[in-house]
């Protein structure tokens, strides 16, 4: 469904990405784990469109869309979560959520798709009139991921959403995830917390300094020395 | 949708009223051509400052060239008017005067919209400069001397319909589907960007209307006064701009305009003391800043829906007490 070939990346003199190549079925959660600076979300940036490769292809659906813009790939049903929970501070709840059906031309069926949203984050419908800056970080995590499905995406690319959560958030935003992709959402999943990651992805690349280094189902990488080693402590 | 309409309608009773007084004062002699420079310049300036309040309070790009935009709008209708001394001459300068200003906005946006904050803002400030040196060296601009005796066509009605015009289209526009891109590439680019909000898009649009309407305030200050020369279209007229929005809220539209007539009437009060005029005004802007950083309005706005809402709430607090 969606695939990566050969992706090579620079940001000026540093060659972030080296050939980097992966791919993601339809129906599957698929993690990208590796430490800081590894090129995780460099490749997602790159996925989305935000970044510019220098050489490889990104194809959805057979269709190479490595030319295409961020909005021609949203439009294609690509959504990304950002790293760090963007939300638009200044803007409710509800405007949030309609920010992220900006590119739909359904507009008839939004109704239901906010219900489905809130039906996911309940704590959302409670704080549709507050502006989203004086949410929690757990609150704006699930709006920053309810925006992205207000936009009904096939492939829904999320960056780090465990990102600074106490941890019993994290559990629930991992629970949610699945949940979202239990419902038909196709998911590629980039995160540091690899237990929790390789805990609900079908299948994990691990990355380390712009290569992948190993790939495989989560449930074996989950009990590979290695990874044990280097990103479970213990 | 009952309930739009009839604030719509009181909103359209409310401004024919505010017309006719001021017209009616006018007419009887009791508002003098003193007072009505004055007024001139509040609607100038509310028109300049909702303007660039677009470009950068609602969609964060911070901009000092906006005294550009409006030479380019006051030269072209200064020519157009002195070639054509008719009242379809005027319109037609101010239009041509917004578009061709459009277009420049346009084609300086589209490079230098992709740089942030001080790079944009040493981008645009270059960019007037270009315009205020061509100006000054062109024939036809009449170099330093600038132009004088411009056939003025600008009146209370027309200062009122541009002034009123500019409000409620810039308004609408803000309400509009680019409207809320523009605002959420304030809030958040890179969130704009991964919701499908072409931001290169956004931002030079929001610039290139920007420029338009700065262009129209341009067109009817060359009108009004007669005489424009490429001095009063420097820095310090930009930077004169961004003070009201600053002051107004940067992303309030209804604080830009209170702060245009705010600074307008400080202005005028001053006048009789011209040696501490500059040092009092400029005293009042640091106190403002001091004791209300985010501007008179901060980012909300003031309107009929916000008015009764605080009436209500004196009501309340009356019957309480």
């Amino acid at each position: 469904m969606f695939e990566i070939r050969d992706l090579n990346v620079h940001f000026g003199g540093i060659h972030a990405l080296k050939g980097i190549s992966m791919t993601v079925d339809a129906g599957e959660i698929v993690t990208l784990i590796g430490a800081n600076g590894a090129g995780k979300t460099t490749t997602l940036r790159t996925a989305s469109g935000l970044k510019k490769p220098t050489s490889g292809t990104i194809v959805v659906d057979g269709r190479d869309i490595t030319a295409a813009s961020p909005q021609e790939r949203v439009k294609l049903g690509l959504c990304q979560v950002p790293e760090g929970r963007r939300v638009f501070p200044q803007m409710t709840v509800q405007e949030n959520l309609e920010m992220g059906a900006y590119q739909r031309k359904d507009k008839a069926n939004l109704a239901s798709d906010f219900d489905d949203v809130f039906g996911r984050f309940p704590v959302l419908k409670e704080r549709r009139k507050q502006t989203a800056g004086t949410l929690s970080g757990g609150e704006q995590q699930m709006l920053a991921m309810g925006r992205a499905l207000m936009s009904r995406p096939r492939i829904l690319l999320l960056d780090e959403p465990s990102m600074g959560l106490a941890p019993l958030l994290v559990a629930e935003i991992f629970d949610i995830i699945k949940q979202i992709n239990e419902a038909g959402t196709t998911v590629l999943l980039v995160e540091q917390n690899a237990n929790m990651a390789l805990r609900i992805a079908d299948r994990a690349y691990v990355m380390e300094t712009g290569s992948i280094v190993l790939e495989g189902p989560a449930s074996e990488l989950l009990d590979t020395e290695d990874i044990k080693r280097a990103y479970l402590g213990g | 949708m009952s309930n739009r309409y009839a604030r719509i309608g009181v909103q359209v009773v409310l401004l024919a009223l505010v017309y006719g007084i001021v017209w009616a004062l006018i007419n009887a002699g009791v508002i003098d051509d003193y007072i009505q420079a004055t007024m001139a310049t509040i609607c100038i300036n509310i028109i300049l400052a909702v303007s660039l309040n677009l470009i950068t309070g609602f969609t964060g790009q911070f901009s000092l060239g906006h005294a550009g935009f409006m030479a380019i709008g006051a030269y072209t209708t200064a020519l157009v008017t002195m070639e054509y001394p008719t009242t379809w001459g005027f319109l037609g300068g101010v239009f041509l005067g917004a578009i061709l200003a459009a277009i420049v906005g346009f084609l300086i946006g589209l490079p230098t919209l992709r740089l942030r904050g001080d790079y944009l803002a040493i981008a645009t400030l270059g960019m007037a400069e270009i315009i205020r040196i061509l100006l000054l060296n062109f024939d036809f601009t009449n170099g330093a001397a600038g132009l004088s005796g411009i056939p003025s066509f600008v009146g209370w009605t027309w200062l009122f319909v541009f002034t009123v015009g500019t409000i409620v289209l810039i308004s609408n526009f803000l309400h509009s589907s680019h409207g809320r891109a523009s605002i959420s590439i304030r809030e958040d680019e890179i969130a704009a960007e991964s919701v499908g909000i072409n931001a290169t898009r956004a931002k030079t649009l929001a610039f290139t209307v920007g420029a338009f309407f700065g262009a129209i305030a341009g067109g009817l200050y060359a009108s009004y006064f007669y005489f424009i020369k490429p001095d009063l279209f420097g820095f310090l007229k930009s930077i004169d701009i961004l003070v009201i929005v600053v002051l107004g809220g940067l992303g309030s539209l209804t604080g830009s305009i209170i702060a245009a007539i705010l600074l307008a009437l400080l202005q005028t009060f001053l006048q009789p003391f011209p040696e501490l005029r500059m040092i009092i005004y400029s005293l009042a802007l640091v106190m403002i800043m001091i004791f209300r950083p985010q501007g008179l309005m901060g980012s909300r706005e003031l309107n009929l829906a916000s008015l009764t809402r605080l009436t209500r709430r004196g009501r309340a607090a009356e019957g309480a007490s």
